[in-house]
């Protein structure tokens, strides 16, 4: 016998996730790799990703051919040393398929991930917890306008081998109350303030996107006691532009035409705004109540295309950690609004990458967040 | 959100907006649910298929009410009671009774809001099942859209899914015209991932369920998951179809049709519905007067023959549009080339 094989199977991007496409590899059979290296862009229904090789080694076949739907957890390829024989990785595939069976992957899974309905005062709010409860420290993680726990798809399970991991949806999205108050991130903060409590966490790491940004400082204002960190990925709440053709288009477009040139403003690689995706949120749009919804967030935020709330100095008063991750190609909010903060605020901007940087740079952005809250 | 059959769906439709408004009642031949014979027991079954279930017992019998054998006289009833303020989901069981109440549907309910000078509406939605394909013989079995279609002043929705059926049936009862509202009756037990909130689908917007480059088709609702299924198989030979879902023929989406046409050159239209002035025949005109001249290839209708719906399943299955038959007109449409000129 000689050196070690190591499978590559079809990953799990997000809870949803029970088969991908390999879109493309992203190498030749042959190629020596390095753990972290990507191999192979995967496509599923939501997004397209590419997949970092878990170990070092050599790519000696590639098992799936392109453009082939399988199941998670599905050989798709083999990495081995050199001095692997032929046979010996024949006889792999043939065993591994053999013991095989689709939903194997999911069973190991799904005892970390759980959706479930928390009711904080009249609104009832739609939570997906993952990790340890008992062992890790809390992570909150607060999407932005229009966006719901999807958005952290690929930050959550990262997060989770370590932490206690809650995504929400916010009120007016996702699959929580429709209502959304005064729409403002101040009100916001209130409704997380509450749902806090209502987990009976003491404390939590948050995590916010973009106008879960603003929620996030308004917390961090109102309630620091309730707030260990602040990772802020393009904020809202700390300049005064604001891409209104986003906003206004996200409120105003009904059909996957018009909608999908806005949902484009989201990210620097376009062809990461899949189909699925624009259909998705032509779906959570028809719902009752969600268009007058993000219409009064829209006005109450952002009034005359402007943002109308300033968090600024909380940046200044708040005295625990705080980091803020930006995309350079940011077309929604400007990464120049990040500038001239206090030293101590830790600033990273990533090039290549638009608003989303959790799912354009999800491994830096991981690894970013988890060093930042060890 | 959860996984719910047709059935469901209707349900659940027909129950939120019952619960919305109050305007909304239910007429028609055992919605109720039956009354389980001299027993004394209320929704026994939930209506012939099961898709009322329920709804007596939550509304009530002043809400839920069964009517007489007798289509022309609750069917009449539910238009007046439309014009009058109420909003009456009736349900005709099968779309083939509509011989004993089309009076009350084409020439009142349809044309209230015309002949009264646009001062009267009609909020009616009529439910009724259509289609072969469950050995209910011809007089049980027929597609009868186009008859509806055909009539200025009805909107007739022919939903494809769980998910559209929902919505599009919500969409029917806020609105202020009759609308005619078919539900397949092979699909009912169809599941798929339906949103437990009540949302709406528009009336006149098509859906593409995929899109290709080679050919369109153009296909009504059962016949929708059948185009997707020929179209998976044909992508594999590297035959790349857009899919259209029409989701009501009246009004029709033709700008959405003419598009996908100019792209691809190729149209094919599946109708399970009479051949002859059927929506395949009227989406072939529409596609001959507007886009000639992206035509690659002929149109290609697939339909049944000009024949009642047979009974006997092996003819009942030779009788109705199939995969097969889509993927080889696709095919076929594929692989024309113009003759040159000698």
């Amino acid at each position: 016998m000689s050196g070690t094989i190591t499978p590559i199977t079809m990953p799990k991007f997000g809870l949803a996730m029970t088969e991908g496409k390999l879109a493309s590899w992203s190498l030749p059979v042959g190629k020596e790799v390095k753990a972290g290296d990507e191999l192979a862009d995967i496509e599923t229904s939501k997004i397209t990703n590419g997949y970092e090789s878990p170990a070092a080694g050599i790519l000696r076949r590639q098992v799936a051919p392109e453009g082939e739907m399988l199941p998670v957890g599905a050989l798709i390829g083999i990495l081995a040393d050199a001095d692997v024989s032929d046979s010996e990785i024949d006889a792999f595939i043939q065993h591994f398929n053999d013991n095989f069976s689709s939903g194997d992957a999911e069973d190991k899974n799904s005892d970390t991930t759980a959706r479930r309905t928390v009711d904080v005062g009249d609104l009832k709010i739609s939570v997906q917890e993952s990790g340890n409860k008992e062992t890790g420290t809390a992570v909150l993680l607060i999407h932005g306008f229009g966006g719901d726990v999807s958005n952290w798809m690929l930050t959550q399970s990262a997060l989770a081998s370590s932490h206690h991991v809650i995504a929400f949806d916010l009120p007016g999205h996702g699959e929580s109350t429709k209502q959304v108050g005064d729409g403002t991130p101040a009100g916001f903060a209130k409704t997380v303030e509450d749902l806090i409590k209502a987990l009976d966490l003491p404390a939590a790491h948050v995590v916010g996107h973009s106008l879960g940004g603003a929620i996030a400082l308004e917390l961090a204002k109102s309630s620091p006691d309730l707030v260990k960190s602040l990772t802020l990925i393009a904020p809202a709440g700390l300049g005064q532009d604001i891409n209104m053709n986003f906003i206004n288009g996200f409120i105003d477009a009904d059909r996957r035409k018009t909608l999908e040139p806005v949902l484009q403003y989201l990210v620097h690689d376009k062809s990461l705004i899949s189909r699925q995706m624009v259909e998705g949120i032509i779906r959570y749009k028809r719902l009752d109540g969600v268009v007058s919804g993000l219409k009064t967030i829209a006005s109450a935020s952002f009034p005359d295309g402007k943002q109308s709330v300033s968090l600024r100095s909380v940046l200044e008063t708040f005295e625990k950690p705080i980091q803020i991750l930006w995309g350079e190609q940011d077309e929604i909010l400007s990464t120049k609004d990040a500038d001239g903060l206090p030293a101590a605020i830790s600033v990273t901007r990533f090039p290549e990458t638009g608003h989303m940087p959790q799912l354009e740079q999800a491994a830096a952005v991981n690894t970013s967040i988890s060093q930042f809250i060890e | 959100m959860s996984r719910k059959s047709f059935r469901q769906a209707i349900n659940e439709a027909l129950r939120q907006e019952m619960r919305r408004d109050p305007r909304v009642i239910l007429m028609g031949e055992d919605v109720a649910g039956g009354r389980g014979g001299t027993s004394g027991v209320k929704d026994a079954w939930g209506g012939v298929l099961g898709v009322t279930k329920g709804l007596l017992t939550e509304f009530g019998e002043d809400r839920v009410l069964d009517t007489p054998i007798t289509e022309a006289s609750y069917i009449g009833a539910a238009a007046g009671a439309a014009a009058t303020g109420l909003r009456p989901v009736a349900e005709l069981m099968f779309v083939d009774f509509v011989g004993c109440c089309l009076d009350q549907i084409m020439n009142q309910a349809a044309k209230f809001r015309y002949m009264f000078g646009g001062k009267a509406r009609t909020p009616l939605v009529i439910r009724a099942m259509y289609g072969a394909g469950f050995n209910a013989a011809a007089q049980h079995s027929q597609a009868l859209y186009p008859l509806f279609t055909h009539i200025p002043g009805l909107k007739v929705v022919v939903p494809s899914s769980p998910y559209e059926a929902k919505g599009l049936l919500i969409e029917a009862i806020r609105d202020d015209d009759p609308v005619i509202f078919l539900e397949n009756k092979v699909m009912y037990d169809d599941e798929e991932d339906v949103p437990d909130e009540p949302y709406t689908i528009p009336f006149g917007e098509a859906n593409l369920t995929r899109e290709g480059d080679d050919v369109t088709i153009v296909a009504f609702g059962r016949m929708v998951n059948l185009a997707n299924q020929a179209a998976d198989r044909l992508e594999k030979d590297g035959i790349s179809c857009t899919v259209i879902d029409p989701r009501t023929t009246s009004p029709l989406d033709t700008g959405t049709i003419l598009d996908c046409v100019a792209d691809t050159g190729r149209l094919v239209i599946v109708d399970e519905s009479s051949p002859r002035c059927n929506l395949a025949t009227d989406v072939a005109a529409l596609v001959a007067e507007e886009a000639f001249d992206a035509l690659k290839a002929p149109i290609r209708r697939v339909v049944p023959p000009h024949t009642p719906v047979p009974f006997a399943t092996v003819l009942e299955n030779l009788y109705m549009p199939s995969v097969e038959k889509i993927e080889a007109a696709v095919r076929s449409v594929a692989a024309y080339r113009v003759k040159e000129e000698a």
